[in-house]
């Protein structure tokens, strides 16, 4: 019994040790955010591989989502004699938590992972003790720059999941259930209110703060030698993944239930 | 010169440096020996912050490290990693103009480039080598940049950790050779971390043997064969039996 209340007791102050290691990381991040120097091309570069090439997997999942998720209020509203209400949740199921949500997971899965997979290396490889050997911080040259590209990207690709998960129901709508393709894009924008589009950047930002940070903090502080590059990657991906999930709930909470 | 005074450090349980003291003097060449896993490396990382020892203080040129400020004391230095450690993400030319890109050395990029293959021609790479990738070039070459970059800011202390490390003998001689050239041309204080008599034989002016955490013998590398130490007498001829426990 004493074993188990040890082992207990050991993960429990493993983890509020990794928390508090991952706060102050954070934060380190953050003060760097305000200091110079400021790396531009390392800031345009993540932005890039956060934002512009993350479009296609944003794009795809969230039209076929969009889509999946008429057919399926169609059905279900069949059910009880409202099958004309896809437009409406279509849209407020994209704008308030798919978009986001989808987003959040997509850049979890292409971007913490590389990030992760890349810092882990370079550490491995002395290159992150070569960056501090020529006067270059790690924090601000590799950190700083991808978590504000993260902190940029994620809205932008939000409203593009959004966009393009509201056109996915169209399409399936409009195409295959007879819907009247004005009357449908009416509804849509009569619905979605600025508060819906607001909180849905807003979850962005958060996620794609999360997601690089997490890639971030795993990537430099990896173990040793090709194992603790895949173990930091995968560590950093589901960590990534749940505090999405988690940080989702929070802001649904705060924005939805005052 | 660099003083390092009653250094320890351990990882866990493992106490790698148990007091260590020792002095480079300026425009000396120093060559710290021993056997793998006795924290050669982790020595010269205390110095430039890499590695927080638990207890002892550094000095260079008098001066307590931890009191110094970060960026002008690391422009005093370079070094050569044991596997290059190039920045995979970038040309050549850009690795070495690293520092001469960004901080208060920036120069123009035109300029930047042209020191960079200078540089590289300096140690023996033809220009065209400035616009490939690290994972292009060969185990040689890649300490060759590494050294390129080492030497790329005028340091006045160098640090090359295993250099040669991974090499064939003819490539090793080469390096080692490169690096004698480098610091006599250049007057620095140069320390090598190596266990390949090769090495010290070329580029030693001075040598010291880490064992069990502490310097085992320090001093002339002419005066090395007539050491009368047995733990250096087995390191240099390479013997299995003696002081020094091996695992076999």
């Amino acid at each position: 019994m004493i074993l188990i209340v040890r082992a207990l007791g050991r993960s429990c102050i493993d983890a509020i040790f990794a928390l508090g290691r991952f706060v102050l990381f954070a934060l380190a991040t953050l003060s760097h955010v305000f200091r110079p120097p400021f790396y531009f091309r390392e800031f345009f570069s993540a932005l890039l591989n956060v934002g512009y090439l993350s479009l296609p997997v944003v794009g795809l999942t969230a039209l076929f989502t969009g889509a999946a998720l008429a057919l399926q209020i169609y059905s279900g509203g069949s059910r009880f004699n409202a099958p004309e209400v896809v437009p409406q949740i279509v849209a407020i199921g994209m704008v308030r938590e798919l978009g986001p949500v989808l987003v959040g997971l997509m850049i979890a899965a292409r971007v913490t992972s590389s990030i992760a997979a890349e810092m882990a290396t370079m550490k491995v490889t002395e290159q992150i003790d070569a960056l501090v050997t020529l006067s270059t911080a790690p924090m601000k040259y590799l950190v700083m720059p991808r978590v504000l590209a993260g902190l940029m990207a994620g809205p932008v690709l939000v409203a593009v999941a959004d966009s393009i998960g509201i056109f996915g129901g169209f399409i399936v709508a409009t195409q295959t259930l007879s819907f009247n393709p004005a009357n449908y894009i009416i509804n849509t924008m009569n619905f979605l209110t600025t508060a819906d589009i607001l909180s849905s950047m807003a979850k962005g930002m958060a996620f794609g703060t999360i997601a690089t940070l997490m890639g971030c903090y795993y990537g430099l502080n990896s173990g040793h030698g090709a194992q603790g590059v895949g173990v930091a990657t995968k560590a950093s991906v589901q960590a990534a993944a749940v505090l999405i999930l988690a940080a989702n709930f929070l802001l649904t909470a705060v924005f939805f239930t005052a | 010169m660099i003083t390092f005074e009653n250094i320890f450090k351990s990882f866990g349980h493992n106490h790698v440096l148990r007091g260590v003291n020792l002095k480079v003097e300026r425009g000396e060449s120093m060559v710290i020996i021993g056997g793998s896993g006795t924290g050669k490396s982790v020595l010269i990382k205390t110095v430039l912050g890499l590695i927080q020892p638990d207890s002892g203080q550094i000095l260079v040129d008098g001066q307590d490290i931890t009191q110094v400020k970060r960026d002008a004391f690391l422009s005093r230095f370079g070094m050569l990693f044991q596997g290059g450690a190039l920045f995979d993400s970038m040309p050549v030319w850009q690795n070495v103009a690293f520092r001469l890109q960004r901080g208060a050395l920036k120069r123009p990029m035109a300029e930047a480039r042209e020191i960079a293959i200078e540089k590289l021609r300096r140690v023996g790479l033809a220009p065209d080598v400035a616009d490939r990738f690290p994972a292009e070039l060969s185990g040689g070459m890649q300490k060759r940049v590494g050294l390129a970059r080492a030497i790329a800011a005028e340091p006045e202390i160098i640090f090359f950790d295993e250099p040669t490390t991974g090499l064939d003998p003819i490539m090793s001689g080469v390096i080692n050779e490169l690096i004698r050239e480098i610091v006599v041309e250049m007057g620095v204080t140069a320390v090598t971390i190596t266990h390949d008599m090769t090495s010290v034989d070329t580029i030693a002016d001075k040598v010291a043997m880490l064992h069990r955490g502490t310097i085992q013998w320090c001093g002339a590398h002419t005066d090395m064969a007539q050491s009368g130490d047995p733990h250096v007498d087995q390191f240099v001829n390479g013997h299995a039996e003696g002081p020094i426990e091996t695992l076999r």
